[in-house]
């Protein structure tokens, strides 16, 4: 498998009147083509701002202040504003966590689905009325494929007139209208009860099988890692603390905080479980000292540990960000 | 929003509108200052003449009487002949009516072509020179009093740089046959292009001076609605499908933001109708404004009254107006 997707040493940072806030520290990460990455990490954690950064969405008083991003052998931190648009939502697709507020309520859904194939779907046609129509049919057809009944009369319709698990299927059509190369979804089920969790993954898990799509899929479910995802990365306090194939990290964690966020969950009925936080408090992320950032939470933190810890590898095809990984082995 | 909701509303405006026409009735009926007293003046007349005249005016009539009496009529459009020009008060509104619409709708225009896009230029570029000057631009509109404001616009454009007219509707050289009222209509149905343009520099400093609060509001308004538009997850999400800036801006932000400006230039529209009153008098301008400033002045009460009831209804009306304005820009809301 190729690699898609690689970032190097990302760092995020927002000023604030008290001091810069770096959000996103030092994160590296990849994705292979087709591959579905897991992201976990408690709320707060960079994960929304990691993959903001990546697309270009972070807005003053945001910065990405440091860090190489490569998509598909392009350098999108070197591309201007523009060049970016043309890459977001054709190459590179995002949902967000709440459908009902990333949809545009005063616009109607088909307005929504249409202006992305406008934006960016070079095989249109050209002539005015073979053009509506051939809109029209793709609408319809991405909003079969999400599986929203009776499609052609629903364009017309806005986004309140839908159900919170349809909107998230809309929003997901959009998405996926340009077939992107990559689709980051921003914790698509936490707005949902739990039986349209299970459709909605079930639908991504089924076009990306489709498409040959690669999937960065935030959760806070490690249930859904565990179903869905072939790698997955944990994130604390900006930090990557430990990455490596799924199987692998759920059955058998080596950073202590991935091991505290299994331990509270009981394993048969891992599905559906919250990430339950671990005791203690996510350190501020202003002016954080150069040391273990997990340190004030650890079982197995030591003085020696008080040194900034980089990524050390932790088996095959695995890292973990911590001095002591032959106490987990 | 469906025909029947639309009646529901007009329906629900009867007792709002009852209600207004019983305080204008009962202004007049309650004003210190006895109408009859007022029309013989200092004629004299034998107290059988003045009970005559009084019971022809339906003034001996109980209170409650003379309120039905006064709806019944107002409904016919009869408010009474105007003491002052001897004619059906009526009739010398119609005759101003036009001059005063077309100076409101030329005010709310140049209110909405400035107020707008300097409101979303200035939240598009926060914090920027632009952003400031507007700011304080605003703070000015709506603290400086209109003919403060219009003596100085004459003064500079009309006076000093004598590029615009100092008062009235159209020259004499250029005057039209009225056909609709409204100059800068009858001049172009006319085929008169240069009397439009008269026209048209008649009008600009009126409505300049008239719109300038409402601009000022305006502007305000759209600001924040954009900055707070502009925050939104819809539109992080339109930047995430890679729409161009253009439209991101127009029609996902502008959009939404609109909303808010729509409704408040609806109810500020009513209070051009008091603006009206002064600038009509700084610039010379031949409308109801004037004429009712007039007629508070000569007692003329059955015209002030006809008015104070017009403009309520058109208070109203406007903001009925705006309600469903932002319902049928909102479609989240249902009436
Ligand atoms: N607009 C912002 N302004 C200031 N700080 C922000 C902003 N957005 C995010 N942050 C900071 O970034 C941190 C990580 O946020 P986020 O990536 O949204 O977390 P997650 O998605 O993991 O829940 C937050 O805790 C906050 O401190
Ligand atoms: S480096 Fe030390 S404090 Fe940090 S996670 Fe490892 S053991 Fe705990
Ligand atoms: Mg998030």
């Amino acid at each position: 498998m190729t690699v898609l997707l690689e970032v190097t040493n990302l760092r995020t940072e927002f000023s604030a009147r008290a001091g810069l806030v770096r959000a996103v520290d030092g994160v590296s990460l990849q994705i292979s083509r087709g591959e579905c990455l897991g992201v976990v990490g408690e709320s707060g954690s960079g994960k929304s701002v990691t993959f903001s950064s990546i697309m270009g969405l972070v807005r003053p008083p945001g910065r990405v202040t440091q860090g190489t991003i490569f998509f598909d052998g392009r350098d999108l931190r070197g591309m201007s504003p523009e060049e970016m648009r043309g890459v977001r939502g054709r190459d590179i697709a995002m949902t967000m966590q709440d459908a009902l507020t990333a949809l545009n309520p005063a616009l109607t859904i088909g307005e929504q689905l249409a202006e992305v194939l406008v934006a960016h779907d070079e095989t249109l046609p050209t002539g005015r009325a073979a053009r509506r129509v051939a809109i029209k049919d793709r609408c319809v057809e991405m909003l079969g494929l999400v599986g929203i009944p009776s499609p052609d009369s629903r364009l017309r319709q806005y986004p309140h007139e839908f159900s919170g698990g349809m909107r998230q299927r809309i929003m997901i059509a959009i998405a996926l209208a340009c077939r992107p190369k990559l689709l980051i979804a921003d914790e698509p089920t936490t707005a949902l009860d739990v039986t349209i969790q299970a459709q909605v993954l079930e639908l991504i898990s089924d076009i990306r099988a489709r498409m040959g799509m690669a999937v960065a899929l935030i959760t806070h479910d490690l249930g859904v890692v565990a179903e869905h995802c072939d790698r997955v990365m944990v994130m604390y306090a900006g930090q990557v603390v430990e990455e490596g194939p799924t199987e692998d990290v759920i059955g058998h964690p080596r950073h202590p905080y991935t091991r505290g966020l299994l331990a509270s969950i009981p394993r048969p009925a891992m599905r559906g479980q919250p990430l339950t936080p671990i005791k203690g408090q996510v350190p501020n992320l202003m002016g954080l000292a150069p040391q273990c950032r997990f340190h004030s939470r650890c079982p197995l933190a030591e003085p020696s540990c008080l040194v900034e810890v980089p990524m050390l590898s932790a088996g095959p095809g695995r890292r973990a960000r911590c001095l002591r990984l032959e106490e987990t082995v | 929003m469906s025909l029947s909701r639309l009646l529901e509303r007009l329906l629900q405006l009867i007792p709002v509108l009852l209600g207004v026409s019983a305080i204008a009735f009962l202004m007049m009926a309650l004003t210190p200052g006895d109408p009859v007293q007022i029309m013989i003046g200092d004629q004299s007349i034998t107290p059988e003449q003045e009970a005559e005249l009084r019971r022809g005016l339906g003034l001996d009539r109980p209170l409650l009487e003379r309120f039905f009496i006064f709806l019944g009529n107002a409904l016919q459009f009869d408010f009474g002949t105007s003491f002052y020009h001897r004619r059906p008060v009526s009739d010398v509104i119609a005759e101003r009516l036009p001059a005063t619409i077309e100076l409101s709708l030329v005010a709310l225009i140049v209110a909405l072509v400035t107020a707008i896009p300097l409101g979303v230029l200035a939240a598009i570029r926060k914090n920027s020179i632009l952003d400031r000057l507007a700011t304080v631009g605003s703070l000015l509109g709506v603290s400086l009093p209109g003919f403060w404001f219009g003596i100085l616009l004459i003064m500079l454009f009309a006076v000093h740089l004598q590029i615009l007219p100092v008062s009235g509707r159209i020259g004499y050289s250029s005057e039209v046959s009225t056909i609709t009222g409204f100059l800068l209509f009858d001049t172009l149905l006319h085929g008169d292009l240069p009397a439009f343009g008269d026209a048209l520099r008649h009008i600009l400093l009126p409505a300049i001076t008239l719109g300038l609060p409402m601009t000022a509001i305006l502007m305000r308004v759209t600001r924040t609605s954009m900055l707070e538009v502009l925050r939104q997850d819809y539109v992080t999400f339109a930047d995430a499908k890679g729409l161009p800036r253009r439209r991101v801006l127009f029609r996902h932000a502008l959009k939404n933001a609109l909303i808010p400006t729509v409704s408040v230039a609806a109810i500020e529209t009513g209070s051009l109708l008091g603006g009206n009153m002064i600038v009509e008098a700084v610039f010379g301008w031949p409308g109801l404004g004037r004429l009712v400033v007039e007629s508070i002045f000569l007692r003329n009460y059955p015209l002030v009254q006809a008015a104070v009831l017009l403009y309520a209804v058109t208070y109203v009306l406007l903001n009925f107006i705006a309600d469903i304005l932002y319902t049928v820009l909102n479609p989240r809301v249902k009436l």
